[in-house]
């Protein structure tokens, strides 16, 4: 059973992240890339962190692809680009050593780990029907108490980066004309 | 393993036998019908209200009382031409009522659909030796599935909208894409009033909690969040007077001028399914879903049912009075205007949501930490006022500022 959702799972993601890549039409693009997010929020399922699967389909596939469907649509750039234009020269050779050069240190890594792979951490505690909500107590806990510091930290970040983009895509036209 | 990833419930735990397998088919197909049943007969519900509202006499020749025009409908335009545009994104134009069609089956099958809440027996009710609840599925997620599956559902409308090649219908699927974005964090909010003040997120225990009128979290949690969510929850279902996305005035027919057919018989299927869903689910996690009204310990009961039909009988009642809200909303309020909705949106339910979450954390808080109620309400107000006078001086320096930039309002 664990096998049989497991490959569905992966071949949802691989299939949704292949999608992402080879489809030229934006709006197509963004649909695979909401398949690799289902395909990651069940995986999620299948190892009891329910919370975070519920949390991913919200997040990501409810908000950020909308939003990125939202500007594909404002913007107009709904169709297909022209793709035998460079605008940057070397761009195609350069992206396939840099490609090349990430797999190698990917595997590499996964390589000189192989040792630590076969170990599993403790992981959440099953939820029981008892406490169906034993998932998310687990989960506060260690972002409200043991990493409270990184986690406000976040949202100083995120907060920064909303300001900074109100403040930079204001225009200043009134400088010097305004009064 | 299938109990894990279906729902907790106990009938799934231990070995998968034929009895239980039964019940949950039987369910599943059960929720199916009930939820095509109750879709058909709200056609026809708020056609003839909507008709008396307006001194019509709205469908009254299929059927008794014309109950079965929504049916007569839908074999109609079963036989209607399938045309797709040719400027259509074909396989995008083909999908997108689909989209739209099963978010709004699923998010039915967490509703408690019935059973004995009673006597602390939490809805659980015994089926031919097995115990089970009257509800399709009780994930450990519980209602956040219902916001998840309304996230998704803003898919159908969008896809609908860009792929049928057209401008009316690119224009109502952005706003409605907007929108419904925007009243999700409201909805998410107020959400969490309920879920903070019941301390699970299952729909069952939230009902569970709600033992008579002075449990139900209508009232436990301050009626604000309620209206908050009621009014979110009418802009998620892109119903009048929040019906923007459809605004035949202004797009001919909004993200579906282009469908025609079955293919439009599924958005128009999926938008009546949401509000039954959505009644529902306001019924379920402030008026206590299938529990009896009682006042203390004084319970009104219907004579002659068993106690697990009675919740459904219940339910059926409280969801009806929001089926009936619903229309009479639509016959009674114009629709607003686009900046109007936004501002509502942002300026006013996202803060007013976000608030009273707040004042609610600060009281529990410090009930748990033996501070005077009173103290700490009264503190928590006056941050709450603070910040609202600054969001208030916010908004005027950015009028003001957009006034010197020529701008006329």
């Amino acid at each position: 059973m664990e096998l049989f959702v497991f490959v569905v799972a992966a071949a949802m993601v691989l299939g949704g992240a292949l999608g992402v890549v080879t489809r030229s039409n934006p709006v197509h693009a963004a649909m695979s890339l909401v398949l690799t997010l289902f395909g990651i929020a069940v995986m999620f399922v299948s190892h009891n962190a329910h919370f975070l699967a519920a949390v991913q389909v919200i997040v990501y596939a409810g908000a950020i692809v909308v939003l990125f469907l939202f500007v594909i649509m404002l913007l107009g750039v709904d169709k297909a680009e022209d793709l035998s234009v460079e605008p940057i020269t070397n761009q195609r050779p350069l992206a396939a050593i840099i490609g090349v050069g990430i797999s190698a240190i990917v595997i590499a890594a996964i390589v000189s780990s192989r040792a630590g792979l076969g170990a599993s951490g403790e992981g959440v505690n099953e939820t029981t029907f008892e406490s169906p909500d034993a998932n998310i107590r687990q989960l506060a806990r260690v972002i409200f108490s043991d990493n409270v510091f990184a986690f406000e930290l976040t949202s100083v970040l995120l907060l920064v980066a909303v300001i900074g983009t109100v403040v930079m895509a204001r225009k200043t036209k009134s400088v010097g004309t305004g009064k | 393993m299938i109990g894990a990833i279906l729902a907790i419930d106990p009938m799934l735990e231990g070995n998968v036998l034929w009895t239980p397998l039964l019940i949950v088919l039987v369910k599943v197909l059960l929720v199916f019908v009930v939820g095509l049943v109750a879709t058909m007969l709200m056609v026809w519900f708020e056609r003839k209200v909507i008709a008396g509202m307006q001194n019509r006499v709205g469908p009254n020749k299929a059927g008794p009382w014309g109950i079965l025009q929504t049916l007569a409908d839908g074999i109609k335009l079963f036989f209607k031409e399938d045309l797709i545009p040719e400027r259509s994104d074909r396989f995008m134009f083909r999908l997108a009522p689909y989209l739209a069609l099963v978010p709004a089956f699923l998010a039915f099958a967490i509703i408690p659909l019935g059973g004995d809440f009673r006597d602390g027996k939490g809805g659980l009710v015994t089926l031919f030796g097995q115990q089970t609840r009257l509800q399709l599925a009780d994930p450990p997620v519980g209602v956040l599935f219902a916001l998840a599956i309304s996230s998704i559902a803003v898919y159908g409308i969008m896809l609908a909208g860009w792929s049928s090649g057209s401008k009316y219908p690119l224009l109502g699927a952005v706003r409605a894409s907007a929108q419904m974005v925007s009243y999700e964090a409201a909805l998410g909010l107020s959400l969490g009033a309920v879920l903070l003040v019941s301390g699970t997120l299952s729909t069952a225990g939230i009902v569970n909690m709600q033992s008579s009128i002075g449990n139900w979290n209508i009232v436990a949690t301050g009626f604000v969040p309620f209206v908050i969510f009621l009014i979110a929850a009418t802009a998620e279902l892109n119903r009048p007077p929040f019906d923007l996305v459809e605004a035949e005035q202004e797009l001919v027919g909004g993200f579906n001028t282009e469908y025609s057919s079955i293919r439009f018989a599924l958005f128009f299927l999926a938008e009546f399914m949401n509000t039954v869903t959505m009644s529902a689910l306001i019924v379920t996690l402030f008026f206590g879903g299938p529990q009896p009204i009682s006042i203390g310990n004084t319970t009104l009961d219907i004579p002659f049912i068993p106690n697990a039909i009675e919740g459904t009988v219940w339910l059926l009642l409280k969801v009806l009075v929001f089926l009936y809200i619903y229309v009479w909303f639509r016959a009674t309020l114009p629709r607003f205007r686009y900046d109007q909705l936004m501002d509502l949106g942002w300026k006013i339910l996202i803060p007013g949501s976000l608030g009273w979450f707040m004042l609610l954390a600060a009281q529990r808080v410090g009930r748990d930490a033996g501070w005077d109620q009173i103290v700490v309400t009264l503190v928590t107000a006056l941050v709450l006022i603070g910040g609202y006078g600054l969001l208030l001086a916010a908004q005027h320096v950015s009028r003001v500022n957009r006034e010197k930039d020529g701008a006329s309002f």
